[in-house]
């Protein structure tokens, strides 16, 4: 299984060669037609693909703008042939809304996790890497976060600095890195003591190289795997910021928010959140199939 | 074959695995009988579908494979026929295996008494005291010492040749009619072996059981089986009784083995090593004719190629079957072989480039609380050694003798903690590798032991090779590139290996590439550990006339560490037999492979499996248990298994170095001259009175 994303990601530039140029491309392309030989993980990568493009077009797709109120729907706000899913209590349609919703999500999440794996990735690949007391301070700094109630921890930051997109992002980073550190740290050990890792330093590399050269790239599979499920868990927590009202500030569409907004009319206009939610419950899922696959096709290998 | 009815009946068996590539067939079309109390051994190397036979008797193929055609019939019945319940009671009762890997075949979690008891109660319906009862007899049977003791242990508790020997006594205490043995001593320190050997052979003779014995070690097979199958390819190439196939091999893949094989009797000018050319061909590309025709010396394409060969009696012989159309016509095989060695080293004889004096290595236990501290390990206790430049230095001894250690401090992977390591000029034992300065890293490059773990899966083989030439000889991309076509060129790999990875690559290759990544820089020393031993015979053959050739015409000074003493043998000028941190023995090849030896030296080489039936040396068998090394003895480290004993003076003085003619010293009590009267008289030694020696303890380095 060669994940395309990751490995580009982890080999350094000046590596690239031009004559690989065209062999890297049909590797690439072999790589996604691995994935159609699984099925969850079609499944899964038709559904995130279905987002992103939903999102990427949302201007074009949306039938009217996602902070638009149509007074004359509040009276009605039931699906209809004007609002294809309704519209919530200030008359704003909710298609448009989840639409441009999609946008926010599908921005915040993959950086947060790319932010997380790539800060993770480091501290864990130190620690593995050097072990002795820097792996002690990393390891056990690393405890310490995650001993923390997440919720009460956004809480406290976001409602200290001010809830932004660039706020979620670092503190998701921030809290999501040690749990991707002990993964790699993991990884590192065991490679480290590889007889290419041990080639490596007879002809005198340096640590970095050794880290990010010849060990991280064998430990793209399982990260690869673990960030589709850590993009599942990251776009829940984003709701949940939402529902509690410190995700992203009003009155730009937020899935989490939506719900949040909307949930008091649950008996009474049920649509107004459950279409965010399922929204919410599909990007998930496509996620975590996506990463049931990844993991089947690796195993197989 | 024989005259009674045929315990196990392989009749025109095929063998596929389905894949999602389609159907692969491994075993085409496989018959072969196996009588009543008859060993058979069959041998071949890595994907000739040996331990595909063995799986499918048992029915443990696994989802993707499935015995598509013909029928395998035990005891008169087709074991394909048999419901799940029957097979059950087959399996283990009538038929029990062993396996390669005796941690893998215990259960970490339960005594070793539970284990073996269960068989009995499970097949036979015993109580638990009876089962008991046979388990300790059984333990006994198989020379464990101290049964009652060894049941209440946990297999981690117990050394591999122990827990193999437990597993042995598991499958046979249902006494059962068939013994599978798959590779059983392959992992084991070959006195180990040798002791497991004979044991198996004494078993067979008392419980009457027949056995497979499976095999990539033709020198194992002679030893304990009666006939012998060689496969190649999924197809029995060869088939004959165990004397008629070791002198009168007629199938040229037979014969390519035997080749293949250092002898230890005869030095590399003797008898050079001559390495099968080809790869085995993958499974499912098989030519129309025999297969193994496109590596075959003796290729006659429109006979051979024309059609299936079939499995023939040859004419003088009537159990020695070869499917060959030549079989007939060959002339007769000697085990001298012509063509030429790698040789011309031993004539740069000159000052040593590397001098190790009183090197020491312990490990401290880590992970103390408050100061507190066990005992360190003791890995290497004081080894004096030089390589003159330009000659090969092997490095011999059993796992946890140190050699591994050794070559790590040599590398600068790990630094020693006493003692000297003098490279040329520079004293480099407490350099660890990070601070070694360029041209010392080029000057001093290792082989590493594992073909599957050398390169690193994720980058090509070229790039491994430039990336050496770039650090160690700081080239130009450019340049390097060159370079690198040109080392391919030196270790007889095409260039276009270079833009492979290494699952592409088979063992052999990697190898390779891992050598012309250690010739990158240029290197005045080449330290291989074990570089051979994960790899097939005809493989090994031509890694070890590379790595000869290498130093030959480059005047690179070898340090080969290895436990196989035949090849040793071959490839040395000089050799270091090591024995729990220390040399027992060192000098000239010639000198330390004849007597007077070492008490140590001398097991070692009786133990080694050699391709002779009638081989009847004296074998030492090698009891007692290795001390701990955390805890040393005060004498000599070997007093404690030494067949040649002394007595207290062996416990309590550590051993004189005798030095004798051309550099030749032995580490012993024993005067060199009464060693030499004792080993040329043929008598094996027996050890007298030895009570003494340190308590046996579970440690096994």
């Amino acid at each position: 299984m060669t994940p395309p994303t990751l490995e580009a990601a982890a080999r350094p530039v000046r590596l690239a060669r031009p004559a690989a140029r065209p062999a890297r491309l049909r590797a690439w392309a072999r790589a996604l037609g691995r994935v159609t030989e699984s099925a969850p993980a079609s499944i899964g990568a038709a559904i995130v693909l279905a987002w992103v493009l939903a999102a990427c077009l949302a201007p074009a797709l949306s039938p009217y703008a996602p902070n638009a109120n149509d007074f004359a729907a509040v009276a009605s706000p039931t699906p209809s042939r004007a609002h294809w899913l309704g519209t919530d209590h200030l008359g704003r349609d909710i298609l448009a809304r989840i639409l441009w919703g999609a946008r926010t999500v599908l921005t915040v999440a993959p950086l947060a996790v790319l932010g997380a794996t790539a800060l993770g990735a480091l501290l864990g690949l130190t620690a593995g890497y050097y072990r002795g007391w820097i792996d002690l301070v990393v390891s056990r700094a690393g405890d310490i976060i995650l001993t923390f109630p997440v919720i009460i921890l956004y809480m406290i930051v976001l409602a200290t600095f001010g809830s932004s997109a660039g706020n979620i992002i670092a503190v998701l980073t921030v809290t999501k890195a040690p749990i991707i550190a002990r993964i790699v740290r993991g990884l590192t050990l065991e490679l480290r003591g590889r007889e290419y890792v041990l080639a490596a330093k007879m002809r005198g590399e340096s640590p970095l190289y050794v880290m990010l050269v010849e060990i991280l790239p064998n430990a793209r599979g399982p990260l690869l795997v673990d960030m589709c499920l850590r993009m599942g868990y990251t776009i829940v927590l984003i709701g949940v910021l939402g529902f509690l009202g410190i995700g992203l500030p009003p009155p730009d569409p937020d899935w989490g928010g939506m719900v949040k907004d909307t949930y008091g009319m649950m008996s009474v206009w049920p649509h107004m959140s459950l279409f965010p939610c399922a929204a919410i419950s599909s990007l998930v899922i496509g996620f975590n199939l996506l990463a049931v696959g990844l993991r089947e096709l690796a195993l197989r290998d | 074959m024989t005259d009674r009815e045929p315990l196990l009946a392989f009749e025109h068996v095929r063998i596929s695995y389905f894949t999602r590539a389609g159907e692969l067939t491994v075993v085409p079309d496989l018959s072969f009988q196996l009588g009543a109390g008859e060993a058979l051994g069959l041998v071949g190397e890595s994907g000739c579908g040996k331990s595909t036979v063995a799986l499918s008797i048992v029915r443990y193929l696994g989802r993707a494979g499935r015995v598509v055609a013909g029928r395998i019939r035990f005891e008169g019945r087709d074991l394909a026929a048999l419901s799940d319940a029957e097979l059950r009671r087959v399996r283990g009762r009538r038929i029990a295996m062993v396996y390669q890997d005796p941690v893998a075949s215990l259960n970490p979690v339960l005594t070793v008494g539970r284990q073996l008891m269960e068989v009995p109660m499970l097949h036979d319906g015993l109580g638990p005291a009876a089962a008991r009862a046979r388990a300790v007899r059984m333990l006994a049977e198989v020379n464990l010492a101290d049964p009652e003791r060894v049941l209440e242990r946990y297999p981690h508790q117990l050394s591999g040749g122990q827990q193999q020997r437990i597993v042995i006594a598991m499958a046979l205490i249902a006494e059962p009619a068939l013994l599978i043995l798959d590779e059983p001593t392959t992992g084991l320190d070959v006195t180990v072996e040798a002791a497991v050997l004979d044991l198996v052979r004494a078993l067979r003779r008392r419980h009457n059981s027949a056995i497979l014995y499976i095999s990539h070690n033709l020198g194992t097979v002679a030893r304990v089986c009666d006939r012998v199958g060689v496969m190649y390819g999924g197809e029995l190439v060869e088939e004959a009784p165990v004397r008629q196939l070791f002198t009168d091999p007629r199938h040229p893949y037979t014969r390519g083995l035997l080749d293949c094989l250092p002898a230890l009797g005869r030095d590399r000018h003797r008898a050079p090593l001559a390495p099968i050319p080809g790869q085995v061909p993958a499974p499912g590309v098989r030519p129309r004719g025999c297969g193994f025709a496109p590596r075959c010396g003796h290729v006659d394409p429109p006979r051979c190629l024309g059609g299936p060969v079939a499995l023939l009696e040859i004419a003088a012989a009537p159990l020695h079957r070869a499917r060959c159309v030549r079989a007939g016509e060959l002339p007769r095989w000697t085990p001298d072989r012509d063509g030429t060695a790698p040789t011309g080293a031993s004539a740069s004889r000159g000052e040593a480039i590397l001098r190790l004096e009183g090197l020491r290595k312990e490990y401290r236990p880590g992970g103390g609380w408050l100061g507190w501290r066990r005992g360190a390990v003791r890995a290497l206790n004081g080894v004096d050694l030089a390589v003159a430049r330009g000659t090969t230095l092997a490095i011999v001894g059993e796992s946890g003798c140190g050699k591994s250690t050794l070559a790590r401090i040599l590398s600068g992977l790990e630094i020693a903690t006493g003692g000297r390591v003098r490279l040329g000029e520079l004293e480099v034992g407490m350099l660890p590798i990070d601070r070694r300065p360029r041209p010392l890293r080029r000057t001093l490059q290792m082989v590493f032991q594992n073909p599957d773990s050398t390169l690193n899966p994720s980058h090509t083989a070229g790039y491994a090779i430039t990336r050496a030439l770039r650090r160690l000889r700081g080239l130009p991309r450019e340049e390097s590139r060159r370079e690198m076509a040109r080392l391919l060129e030196i270790v007889q790999l095409p260039p276009e290996l270079a833009a492979r990875k290494p699952h592409q690559l088979s063992g052999g290759q990697k190898q390779r590439v891992a050598i012309a990544r250690a010739l990158a820089g240029d290197p005045e020393v080449v330290v291989a550990d074990e570089p051979v031993s994960a790899l097939d015979v005809s493989v090994q053959a031509a890694i070890v006339n590379l790595l000869g050739e290498l130093q030959a015409g480059r005047g690179t000074t070898l340090v080969f560490i290895s436990h196989d003493l035949a090849v040793v043998r071959y490839l040395a000028d000089q050799v270091a037999v090591m024995y729990l941190g220390t040399v027992a023995e060192a000098g000239p090849v010639d000198a330390v492979f004849a007597p007077p030896s070492h008490p140590y030296t001398e097991a070692l080489l009786s133990a080694v499996p050699v391709t002779d039936p009638d081989d009847r040396r004296p074998r030492i068998l090698l009891e007692g248990t290795l001390p701990s090394a955390t805890a040393l003895p005060r004498g000599c480290p070997f007093a404690s298994r030494c067949p040649r004993y002394l007595g207290a003076l062996c416990d309590e003085t550590p051993p004189p170095e005798q030095r004798l003619d051309g550099g030749h010293r032995i580490a012993c009590h024993i005067p060199a001259a009464e060693l030499r009267r004792l080993q040329a008289s043929g008598v094996p030694p027996a050890r007298a009175g030895a009570t003494a020696g340190p308590p046996p303890t579970s440690a096994r380095a």
